[in-house]
Formats: structure tokens, sequence, C-alpha cells
């Protein structure tokens, strides 16, 4: 098994293990340090983004929603977390040179054309959905994928299986063609 | 920066230095394992989950961390995860990897971004409808598998492993 990939990237299995051994390590960390075991997920740090954009324009409406006030709208753990993942995928793909401006991606621009406004479109729209999706579920790939997953989490058995599903059916009627 | 802060911010770093070094969280690699085309994610992830496991439940034996289950509200877990599914398949990120992807020169992941920023006002506004509705079906609690099944945690992670290991060797034979 080569430990490097084509693409020049890591081994998927080994980059893999290490998120593993990252996972093990902020559990321990998040326990000591802020005495609460904290697990890693993404997804409800939008909600606290949208929660503050949306306090600029009408804050009475935030501070009265049931939703946002259960969620804290802070600059938390996760928060950091975010905008650390955002630095770390900078420094990696800067150092090793696989940093590449993309506006369209190719599977989509070979079905859509290379239309920034459609791909625009098409995942702004799907991130909409996307969203409401893991805040109903609570938890996205990393939330219940990753942390669920490794707790045997009933519900992130059920959740992972009919992301994949879902995912799968959609990804088939989007972007395969008919065989004409 | 308080503690909370600094500490969330150097996983992040190494989180998305590893998600980037992995290669998974380009569209090409999320919608390729969506048509079972390239499963480069569920390498990564699986993998990510064997090892996690077994030090996060050696942890708590030992007394030093806490689970944090999500709870297994059927209606919405079924629904949300849905939901998810299709809108991943379009959007091609997924919460985590859409702010990595920009890191890495994916500038079309600001549009997911911005998607996903009104999805979460979207349904902070439907919040209260769902609780009343799906919410309120049937919810199971915060429940492990182990306790569902009443099966020690310790005999269902090697049929984990070895379920997981059967499935990276298909993966390699077919070259996904």
């Amino acid at each position: 098994m080569k430990l490097k990939t084509k693409d020049g990237g890591w081994n998927p299995y080994f980059a893999g293990a290490l998120v593993g051994i990252l996972a093990i390590a902020s559990v321990c960390a998040t326990t000591e340090l802020m005495g609460k075991t904290n697990y890693l997920g993404a997804s409800t740090t939008f909600v606290r983004v949208a929660g503050f954009v949306e306090k600029v324009f009408a804050s009475e409406h935030v501070a009265q929603n049931a939703y946002f006030a259960a969620t804290k709208i802070k600059v938390d753990w996760q928060f950091m977390l975010i905008i650390g993942i955002f630095l770390g995928s900078l420094i990696s793909s800067l150092t090793d040179k696989s940093f590449q401006v993309e506006k369209v991606p190719p599977i989509w621009r070979e079905r859509f054309g290379s239309s920034m406004t459609k791909r625009g479109a098409g995942a702004f729209l799907g991130g909409i959905v996307a969203m409401i999706g893991a805040r109903l579920a609570d938890g996205c790939p990393s939330g219940h994928g990753l942390s669920g997953m490794m707790q045997l989490s009933a519900s992130s058995f059920v959740a992972l299986a009919l992301f994949f599903a879902a995912g799968a059916l959609t990804a088939a009627l989007v972007y395969r063609r008919r065989a004409s | 920066m308080s503690i909370d802060q600094i500490l969330g911010l150097i996983t992040g770093v190494v989180f998305g230095f590893l998600l980037q070094k992995g290669r998974v969280i380009r569209f090409e690699k999320q919608i390729g394992a969506l048509l079972i085309k390239d499963m480069t994610i569920f390498k990564f992830m699986l993998s990510s989950i064997l090892v996690g496991m077994v030090g996060i439940f050696i942890l708590s034996d030992m007394g030093i961390i806490t689970f944090s289950h999500k709870p297994l509200n059927v209606g919405a877990v079924v629904i949300g995860a849905i939901l998810f599914g299709i809108g991943w398949a379009v959007m091609g990120f997924c919460p985590g990897t859409s702010v990595a992807a920009v890191g890495e020169g994916r500038v079309h992941a600001l549009f997911a971004i911005a998607g996903m920023l009104v999805g979460a006002a979207v349904f902070a506004e439907l919040y209260p409808f769902l609780q009343a509705t799906v919410m309120a079906w049937q919810d199971f609690g915060k429940i492990s598998l182990p306790g569902a099944l009443g099966i020690s945690r310790w005999v269902l992670v090697p049929i984990f492993w070895a379920a997981t290991i059967g499935l990276f060797v298909v993966f390699e034979k077919k070259g996904l």
C-alpha cells in the first residue's frame, strides 16, 4: 500500500487514523482543560454564525427565538475549531502546492457546464436543505459520522446510513446522464 | 482568547490539515463517494472511527471521559438525515469540509457556506413547529448501540472492526 496518493495526498487510511488519534487527544484535552468532554462537530457553529449575523438586523427577534436561545450565540470551542479547520487546510494546501482556485468542479462542469452562477445556485440551495437536515438530525458527518460512530451511538448509525442512502440516490439522479 | 477557544483553534488546525492531506474535502471526492466511484472519504472516515472508538472506550472505562450521545429522536433523525443527504449531493460539501474547501482554494464552497447559514436561520424559525410535530413523534433518548442491543461494547468493537476491514478489502479489490 502506498503512503502517498497520485495527487500528492496522504494515504486516506493513514490520514484517517491520525484523525482518530486527534479525536482521542481532543476528548482528553477538553475534559481536562474545559471540565467537559467535547466531541468534534461542525454544524452547530453555522447556527451561531447565523445568529450573529441576524443579531445585527433583528437582535430582539434573535433573543426571543427558542433555538438560538438553546444554542447560545457565542464564540466557543467549536466555533474556533471551524476557523482552525480553514487555517489547517490553507496551510496544508499552500505548503504542498495543492492549493488551487476552482470555481466549477469537473464533475459538475461535465453535467451542467462551466457557469459559475449555476454552480453557485446549486451549492447555495443544497446548503440550505443540508443544514436544515443537519440541525433536525442533530449532527452532520462530523458530529454523527465521526464522533457519534466512535461512541457507537444508536442515532448515528441511522443518520450515517441515511446520509449516504439519500445522498447516493440524489447524486445518481443529478450527475448521471441517462444512457441514451 | 479563552483556553476553550485556543484549544478549539489548535484542534481545528490539525483537523483541517489532515482533512486536506487526505484529499477528502473536494467536491470530486464527496460526489465520487456518493456515485460509488471513489470511496476515499469513507476510507478516511472509517479509519478514524476504528482508531477513535478504541481510545474513547478505554478512556471511558477508566472513568476519564463521558459520552455525548445524540438522541435517537426517530422522526428528526430520519427526516433530517434524508434532507441532509439530498442537500449534500447537490452542494458537494459537508459543513466541516466546506470551510476546509475554501482553505484549499475551492471558492464555490463559499456559496455552500452562505446556503448553510441561511439554512441554519430557517431551521431556527421552523424550530417551534418541528418541536410540536416531527420531533414529538418518538424519542428513544440518548442511547448507544450496545445499550439498545444489550451487548457489551467490547463485543461490538471487534465486530465493527472486522466488518469495516471487510469493506476496505472490497474497496481495494474493486479499485474504488
